[in-house]
């Protein structure tokens, strides 16, 4: 057994799986699955100030190894995910990261200032890419000062670990990384979904109502991989990995790349056991290979 | 509706029999290694497909039939793209790995004057239900089963040997022709039923669930709607309701009074 202990920022985890937001509600719908206390920790379903309703449906479209998703994040707002579902989820042994969201720098704080109260909840995850918003979301992670902004306002009002999960669609994903990091980001995520879209030619109609929606799955895993490597290597913080990941071989993919945890998301879909399924392989990789700590291939790519 | 739900599980199924009914429809029946968990009326299932690029996601089918003594379940599947067909091409033998029992499922009735309504594929959940309600609520079953033609129909016999059953065909090869809500049983003064469940295509629902009100009989209906996850974690199979906006569909439903959604009928 090595030991898997990493970090992600301040705060140590036990093991590096975690689940991607949006991807895992908030954990109880896979109770049935797993155990969930034994994960490295759960982002839960983003969350605004605010309840959202989302977009109409349909919100889904699959695509060759992949799915398109058009949620449009939603929640019920803050004050209920404090007063109803933090309760219930504090019985898990593992830690709860909200992912915090917003239309306005405001909403960010207002969320974040509030989840800084809950004892339980040792982090956050700052959202700027989701592509499924009008307003905020990816527009905050698409537009380098608008990312330094939200982050440094954030940082200001919430002490405990902040990370920031950022987009994939932007040209330089290294120079968001860097400004991010300058502007107080304990640990980066990436990436989120790529914006994409599917058409019926039979219909000559677009398949999400929405038109455009994030694309996610093994169809993303190459470039996911391409933008942790390049910024684990030019960042000083842990980088959290995610993009595709379906078994233990693409995370351990992703610790090659200079990820120093991951994230499981649409595999949860496909398999509501998976994520145990990649703890255990990690394991086995680097009992296998003569690995005594996971931070032994954190990086470790060959070139 | 029935709050005595199994915990939900992965299994890898053995297929013991893949019966081809007709060009559109066919039916697996599937074998669990163990004890099958309680299974309701209107629950569904996750099936996976492969690993194939374009069957990524499992694809959600409702459960048809299930025999306990011989812990196998039956599903009821359509042709209606990659997946579904690949699944038309198993062979006896094979594993299939399927998360189950999904949802929530269909409510007693207030009385025993029921009507049970399918259409095409959304026979399957009436078969279970009609099965289930004879058994378990002392109820029989009357079934309206609507179909395009009479070489869709699927297994009279099953649904005869539960209850009346009555047919509708688009053509006029079976049973009365027209649709199901044009048929006399639900055109007579004495067609008030205390409820009507229902599953098919959701314009046939729609109609249903207009011809009900008119009824004054309740009406649940049940959806089928595109999903990814089946257990509530990937939002994309919701419906409008009137008293919580956007639900999800795998674990609200499939199964809903008619008067909770926002249908303009």
């Amino acid at each position: 057994m090595a030991n898997l202990k990493t970090n992600i920022g301040k705060l140590e985890i036990k093991n590096p799986v975690m689940t991607a937001s949006g991807t895992f509600g908030f954990g109880t719908e896979y109770e049935d699955f797993i155990d969930i206390s034994r994960l490295g920790g759960i982002l839960v379903k983003g969350i605004t100030g605010a309840e959202r309703q989302g977009n109409p449906y349909p919100r889904m479209a699959e695509t060759p190894s992949g799915m398109l998703n058009a949620v449009g994040l939603q929640n019920k707002g803050i004050d209920y995910f404090v007063e109803h579902i933090y309760p219930e989820i504090s019985k898990f042994d593992t830690e709860i990261i909200v992912n915090v969201n917003g239309g306005t720098i405001e909403e960010y704080i207002d969320v974040a200032s509030k989840v800084e109260k809950l004892n339980k909840i040792k982090a956050i995850e700052l959202n700027i890419s989701c592509p499924n918003v009008k307003q905020g979301g990816m527009v905050f992670g698409t537009h380098c000062p608008s990312a330094v902004a939200v982050t440094q306002a954030v940082r200001n009002a919430y002490s405990k670990t902040l990370m920031v999960k950022l987009s994939p669609n932007v040209t330089n994903i290294v120079d968001f990384a860097l400004a991010v990091e300058e502007a107080g980001a304990d640990s980066i995520s990436l990436i989120n979904t790529l914006l994409g879209m599917a058409i019926d030619a039979k219909t000559r109609k677009p398949l999400l109502s929405t038109i455009t929606g994030g694309l996610s799955g093994p169809a993303v895993k190459p470039v996911a991989l391409r933008m942790v490597w390049q910024v684990a290597k030019s960042v000083k913080i842990p980088v959290i990995g995610m993009g595709g990941i379906m078994n233990a071989t693409d995370a351990i993919e992703f610790f090659l790349a200079g990820a120093s945890a991951i994230q499981v998301g649409t595999a949860n879909f496909i398999n509501p056991a998976v994520t145990i399924e990649i703890l255990e392989g990690i394991n086995e990789y680097l009992d296998n290979n003569g690995f005594s700590c996971l931070s032994e291939i954190v990086g470790a790519l060959d070139i | 509706m029935n709050n005595i739900k199994a915990k939900k599980r992965v299994e890898d199924f053995t297929i013991i029999e893949n019966k081809r009914l007709n060009k559109e429809f066919f039916i697996l029946k599937l074998k669990s290694a163990g004890e099958l968990p309680v299974i309701l009326p209107g629950q569904f299932a996750e099936v996976r497909i492969d690993d194939n690029p374009t069957t990524f996601l499992r694809r959600p089918i409702s459960i048809y039939n299930v025999d306990y003594s011989g812990n196998t379940i039956e599903l009821l599947i359509k042709i209606a793209g990659d997946g579904t067909k690949k699944l038309s091409e198993l062979k006896d033998g094979g594993i299939l790995n399927i998360v189950y029992p999904l949802g929530n499922s269909f409510s007693k009735p207030a009385g025993t004057k029921v009507l049970l309504i399918g259409g095409g594929t959304g026979v399957a959940p009436m078969l279970i239900l009609g099965k289930y309600m004879k058994a378990n609520w002392g109820i029989e079953p009357l079934f309206l089963l609507g179909y395009r033609s009479d070489k869709l129909i699927i297994e009279k016999e099953r649904f005869e040997a539960l209850g009346k059953v009555y047919i509708t065909t688009e053509d006029g090869s079976d049973g009365y022709k027209g649709f199901v809500t044009q048929h006399p049983i639900l055109n007579e003064p004495e067609s008030n039923f205390d409820i009507i469940y229902t599953c098919g295509p959701e314009i046939m629902m729609k109609a249903i669930a207009k011809k009900a009100k008119e009824l004054n009989s309740a009406c649940e209906v049940s959806l089928e709607n595109l999903m990814g996850c089946g257990i509530g974690a990937c939002l994309c199979c919701i419906v409008d309701t009137k008293d919580k906006g956007n639900v999800n569909t795998c674990t609200e439903g499939p199964v809903f009074n008619s008067e909770r959604l926002k249908w303009q009928i």
